[in-house]
């Protein structure tokens, strides 16, 4: 097998036994992404910051000193800001911004060894859910079944197609309302968003402030264990980010959850829910009650009333944050016409630089904050996200370890079929991991089965705040049971 | 809630963003659907909860009020469309 398919962990091992050198499994996958241009997953390759930091990861293999990221290949998605390396969060507003920085997450990778093999597609802004806003086109599911090709899932679609396709080792995603769990889900691989806070947000371009958190994306719940430990972390420049210690969350991975009570939410059987994602997840509790756990009904009441208040919360925090790009500072600026003066240059800019979902949810995020109706939709919003968090509360006050849902309503959709729907549908792809992000609780998607076509599903487990390692123990438990081993077959 | 045209217009000049008289009567159409969506939110009773402020309960850390960086003109202009002279540049402001 080639060496760009392997886990973290099988690399990491490999790495330090001298089986492999940093530099030859960093070739083994510029190799894979130069043969996947198809994919849309790559859309800034760079390889000669790959080699030169394989070279150096070679060396600090050999001098004895190698954390676990050390030589590991990583896709990194275009949200991160990478110093000297285009960074556009997928929008043309961004183009030929080359941050002057490099985020908190990337540095700590960086410290770590990893290697860079390039940015990742996604969604405009990290807004949407089947990667169709990006500014660099589609990214495509290596997972294909029929004539028709698949959205990867989104936000963060290059990453998981990247992933998926065995281009890199593992990617870093974000996650807002979904968009690790849903892409990790769309593919059959693993992501997990972490507790709001656990993850330094510095140099990560904002979306929704008290939703983002950035996250690993990976093939084996282990690799996610390892990459997150790499990631986490209080960070001085980031203030949401908590001053608590890391724990290890690899050394959780014990594949023992004999006692723990796992929750199943009754709000969660949606109507029209299809026969085998309702299947899926009642074979995903006798397989958690299998290894020991006990599986309790729970209710979280306010469920229903998630996504309507997401889709008030996040696009009135993007309308804030986006108003730094003005073209002033950074990025594009629109040519003006003789007798244009600032405003003009403003709103030009803006209409040429910002898609049409990201115009979309500017202007309702600037609504929901007008003078008029901030208390009937933005204070009414926060206030139910108060209930919303609540009900978790108390679910886990009566001694629940963790919650079972699915992760996503389907399988992997066609691009272009949402296109002409309702932007509300293509939002109702969220309805099972938005609550964990307007909660702040951490969420791990993982791979459990293929429908009957032949696509992936996954389920999602759901933990307490701060706990990732008991969560991704869970994960593990749920992983080794499914056994889901199935790749998707090479057309690219 | 159903946008009218004006107000539709009256959003994008708020947001700073050019949308195209022809393209108003579609757009109040979207804005429309999505805070149909979100009028659900009237049926939840919030009577006595407070707007959730902070996601995990922590006090913000502080830091001794002292300059921390600085002197990184080229780099913070790096970027810009225009700069000149050190400055960033934009078109006239004041008559």
């Amino acid at each position: 097998m080639s060496a760009n398919t392997w886990t973290i962990a099988a690399a990491r091992d490999a790495l330090r036994k001298g089986e492999i050198s940093a530099t030859d499994l960093t070739m083994s996958c510029l190799t894979a992404i130069d043969a996947g241009d198809a994919l849309g997953a790559f859309v800034h390759k760079t390889p000669e910051i790959a080699l030169e930091q394989a070279r150096a990861a070679d060396a600090r293999i050999k001098a004895g000193d190698a954390p676990a990221m050390c030589g590991i290949p990583l896709g990194i998605k275009d949200l991160f800001c990478t110093k000297g390396v285009p960074s556009q969060a997928a929008s043309n507003i961004l183009r030929g911004f080359r941050p002057e920085y490099e985020s908190t997450v990337t540095t700590k990778l960086f410290d770590a060894g990893a290697v860079m093999l390039g940015k990742l597609n996604m969604d405009e802004f990290a807004m949407g859910s089947s990667n169709e806003t990006s500014c660099y086109g589609n990214a495509v599911n290596p997972w294909k079944v029929d004539g028709r090709t698949l959205t990867p899932g989104g936000s963060s679609g290059g990453s998981a197609a990247a992933v998926a396709a065995d281009l890199c080792l593992a990617a870093t995603g974000t996650d807002t309302g979904g968009s690790i769990r849903q892409p990790a889900a769309f593919t059959g691989i693993v992501g997990i968003k972490p507790t709001y806070g656990r993850v330094s947000r510095w140099g990560i371009v904002a979306f929704a402030s008290s939703l983002d958190q950035a996250g690993p994306m990976t093939k084996s719940v282990r690799d996610a264990a390892i990459f997150l430990q790499a990631m986490s972390g209080h960070d001085p420049k980031d203030s949401t980010s908590a001053d608590l210690p890391v724990p290890d969350f690899e050394a959780a991975l014990t594949g023992d959850i004999r006692g723990k009570k796992i929750g199943l939410p009754r709000e969660y059987r949606m109507d029209g829910m299809p026969a085998e994602i309702e299947k899926l997840w009642s074979d995903g509790a006798a397989m958690l009650k299998d290894a020991g756990a006990e599986i309790v009904d729970i209710s979280l009441p306010h469920t229903k009333y998630a996504l309507p208040a997401y889709y008030v919360i996040a696009p009135a925090e993007a309308s804030s944050n986006l108003a730094r790009y003005d073209g002033v500072r950074y990025g594009h600026r629109a040519t003006l016409s003789a007798g244009d003066g600032i405003t003009e240059m403003y709103e030009k800019t803006r209409a040429e630089g910002f898609g049409k979902e990201v115009q979309r949810r500017v202007m309702i995020g600037t609504y929901v904050l007008s003078a008029g109706f901030y208390d009937a939709y933005y204070n009414r919003a926060r206030k139910v996200r108060a209930l919303i968090k609540r009900d978790f509360e108390q679910v886990f006050a009566a001694g629940v370890d963790a919650i079972l849902t699915p992760a996503t309503p389907s399988a992997a959709f066609g691009l272009g079929e949402m296109s002409s729907a309702d932007p509300i549908e293509m939002y109702l792809n969220d309805v099972f991991t938005v609550t964990v992000n307007l909660a702040g609780l951490p969420g791990v998607a993982v791979p459990v089965g293929l429908d009957k076509q032949g696509l992936p599903l996954g389920l999602q487990l759901i933990g307490r705040p701060w706990e990732e390692g008991a969560l991704l123990n869970h994960a593990y438990v749920l992983e080794r049971a499914a056994g889901f081993v199935a790749k998707p077959q090479k057309w690219w | 809630m159903s946008i009218d045209i004006d107000t539709a217009r009256r959003v994008a000049k708020l947001a700073r963003i050019r949308v195209e008289e022809a393209d108003l009567p579609a757009l109040a159409g979207e804005l429309s659907g999505i805070l149909t969506f979100m009028e659900q939110l009237n049926e939840v009773n919030v009577d006595g909860v407070e707007p959730m402020t902070s996601v995990t309960p922590m006090r913000l850390k502080r830091r001794k009020d002292v300059v921390t960086d600085g002197n990184i003109q080229s780099a913070v202009l790096k970027n810009a469309p225009d700069a000149r002279e050190g400055f960033f540049a934009v078109p006239k402001v004041v008559e």
